[in-house]
């Protein structure tokens, strides 16, 4: 039932005087119900104009074919690849959140869930168009499927991380954008009851009929359980299998172990930097400060810091065992990152996600929105120069010396990369405008117990022991929307 | 004879409802629904509703989604075009463990919510069988069959009694969308 009381000394995860059901409901569909306002165009307009530059680009590449990119006969794999692996990583975090921390109970998943899910779909999206764009004759993308065809009935080999890949990608893809769209469900019947006309009409095909009866309740809350279960192993799977077309070549720098669990951490590593360069910048423009708290910015941070310390360990360890493999070629992978060519590359990899992500340790810089935002954008630079350094620095340089080449990427290279940015920025825009940022319903479920104004009620009633009261009002001070006064006025 | 075919208690606060739920079967007055902008965690239990099987569902769909993607990988593999990849085993189980994974994990996944969607009859298009408006937004709405249960003010006086804000006897089953 949702009458227990929790625990006063936890924070409260909904914050905001007299805070009802209808005032969430209000406060959330602001941006849906209302015209854009200035901020969001220009985002709209920026972000359109790089999706511009993304169709142009791939268009070209789509016409000449794989040619117009830096690609030489040393780096058979570059940026393309490198900005797969980061949008795929990107998307982690979505998962992460709406499965992992629903499995653990972390209500604080309640009101970051959905734009970390749309994040998710974007950039898988986003990542597919690569693979896609990488085939060279993306009309004939269907080959990588086991299709029966008219070749002898040749198949895919199964044998293949690539075919793996395929599988795991699209199967991500799927199963996120069925549990973001079930998740969706309810909210869409609220924003449909709310409007009139066309808008009611249109919300009405998607909410698919939704009325909230008990067993409909029931049967959601049972489906979203069990795919919270099922896509948190998936969402493991994906970027082991991702690492696994590197960790199954026999390239120095590739063929490590440690890979799976390595790109694993990165990935919710970049993927929370990701959600949190979004959500603290759509916090203040939709207004959402009451839902999107300093308890959110505060254990995102954290666990930034933690992924990103496992980060550093994997860092370590391959350098480890790269020295003890007594392996000249793998040793000469490891010292080339930093004394070769490509060593301002490896400098801004290992400076970005090990030491400047070490700087979460002090609460000041967890709990400093501009800081925080600053952090993020630093990890979403070393984690793509993760990925570059893995792939170019230990391809550049193989076996023959002769052979040795540097990359150089063509504007159509960076063309790409910057305008699956700008696409990237157009969906979630886009997603903004038309679906709720929060998930409504489930942020009414925390109203009646870990919210402000419950906690503010359990403290007037003045049950609590004293010291658990002082130690709920000093967690409060972190909070950004929570003045003095409001902390005050709750000791008195 | 009345022409009221539902009266619906609409609540502002979860604990009144299922105060008022309490009431109402205390005096023998069946429920016919009850909805919620939000899951009630408990209201099951309380209105006999019993546990969904979806669980089996999933389960049998992921020994669909197993079987599927270990058939296709054995007949591809070993039993239609084996190759010879370096004299090595066409029949390579710890190479099939992948993709066996995600398609058993796709086929639960789009399985157990078609059935969700199937047995609630829950698809594009389908016209809302809703009673209130303000149930999807901030009003926790009993439903109560006006023919089965006949004492209709005795119905009111007891859902107001449990905190109702608003009685409504309706004539029609669900609002109009129009």
């Amino acid at each position: 039932m949702s009458s227990h009381n929790e625990s006063i000394i936890r924070e409260p995860l909904v914050t905001g005087e007299n805070i009802t059901y209808a005032k969430v409901t209000d406060d959330i569909l602001v941006s849906v119900e209302n015209k854009p306002n200035k901020a969001w165009w220009i985002g709209f307009i920026v972000a359109a104009l790089g999706a511009l530059l993304w169709v142009v680009s791939v268009s070209y590449t789509f016409w000449t074919g794989i040619g117009a990119w830096g690609l030489n006969k040393t780096v058979g794999w570059a940026w393309d690849i490198t900005t797969f692996v980061w949008w795929v990583g990107i998307g982690h975090a979505g998962t992460l959140i709406s499965a992992v921390l629903l499995l653990f109970r972390q209500n604080w998943r309640n009101s970051i869930n959905r734009s970390a899910e749309a994040m998710t779909i974007f950039a898988v999206i986003c990542a597919a168009t690569y693979v896609v764009a990488h085939m060279g004759r993306p009309w004939l993308a269907y080959w990588i499927f086991p299709i029966p065809n008219q070749f002898g009935s040749l198949w895919v080999n199964f044998n293949s991380p690539l075919v793996w890949d395929a599988f795991a990608i699209s199967t991500y893809f799927t199963v996120s954008l069925v549990f973001w769209y079930v998740g969706l469900l309810p909210d869409i019947a609220t924003i449909r009851d709310r409007a009139i006309g066309l808008r009611r009409r249109t919300y009405s095909i998607l909410s698919f009929g939704w009325n909230g009866s008990v067993k409909t309740w029931q049967r959601f809350e049972i489906v979203c359980l069990i795919l919270a279960g099922i896509a948190t192993p998936l969402v493991l799977s994906v970027h082991t299998i991702v690492s696994m077309d590197f960790a199954t070549s026999v390239i120095p720098g590739w063929h490590t172990t440690i890979f799976p669990p390595y790109f694993v951490a990165g990935a919710i590593f970049s993927g929370f930097a990701m959600v949190q360069t979004l959500l603290l910048v759509a916090r203040k423009v939709l207004g959402l400060e009451n839902y999107i708290t300093m308890f959110h910015i505060e254990s995102m941070n954290k666990i930034i810091l933690v992924t990103g310390s496992i980060v550093g360990i994997a860092y370590l360890t391959e350098f480890f065992i790269a020295y003890y493999s007594g392996s000249e070629y793998e040793q000469y992978t490891f010292i080339n990152r930093f004394l070769g060519p490509y060593w301002w590359a490896g400098c801004l990899m290992y400076g970005c996600n090990v030491l400047m992500t070490q700087l979460m340790w002090f609460k000041k810089i967890r709990t400093n929105i501009a800081l925080s935002w600053i952090l993020s954008i630093v990890v979403n630079i070393g984690m793509w120069f993760e990925r570059f350094v893995i792939i170019v620095t230990s391809l550049h340089r193989d076996y023959l010396p002769s052979s040795w080449a540097m990359f150089y990427p063509t504007v159509v290279d960076v063309g790409i990369f910057i305008g699956s940015i700008g696409l990237f920025f157009t969906l979630f825009l886009l997603f903004l405008r038309v679906l709720p940022p929060v998930a409504i319903a489930e942020v009414k479920l925390l109203l009646k117990t870990q919210s402000f104004e419950a906690k503010k009620k359990l403290i007037q009633e003045g049950h609590q022991h004293a010291e658990e009261v002082k130690y709920y009002t000093a967690s409060l001070e972190k909070y950004d929307v929570i003045t003095e006064s409001d902390i005050k006025e709750l000791v008195k | 004879m009345s022409t009221i075919k539902y009266i619906l208690g609409s609540f502002g606060d979860p604990d009144e409802m299922m105060h008022g739920i309490d009431k109402l079967q205390e005096n023998n007055i069946v429920i016919y629904d009850v909805f919620t902008p939000m899951p009630i965690h408990g209201i099951e239990a309380k209105l006999g509703v019993p546990p969904s099987r979806l669980p089996i569902v999933a389960f049998l769909c992921g020994l669909l989604g197993f079987t599927l993607g270990f058939s296709l990988l054995y007949y591809t593999m070993v039993y239609d075009w084996p190759m010879n990849i370096g004299g090595k085993p066409a029949f390579a189980m710890p190479n099939f463990v992948p993709v066996t994974f995600e398609v058993t994990i796709l086929i639960t996944a789009l399985g157990m919510v078609a059935v969700f969607f199937f047995r609630n009859h829950l698809f594009p298009g389908r016209a809302p069988r809703v009673m209130d408006f303000r149930a999807t937004n901030d009003r926790f709405v009993i439903a109560i069959d006006a023919k089965e249960n006949t004492d209709h003010v005795k119905i009111e006086s007891l859902l107001k009694e449990a905190g109702a804000i608003d009685v409504l006897h309706n004539e029609r089953k669900y609002v109009s969308y129009e």
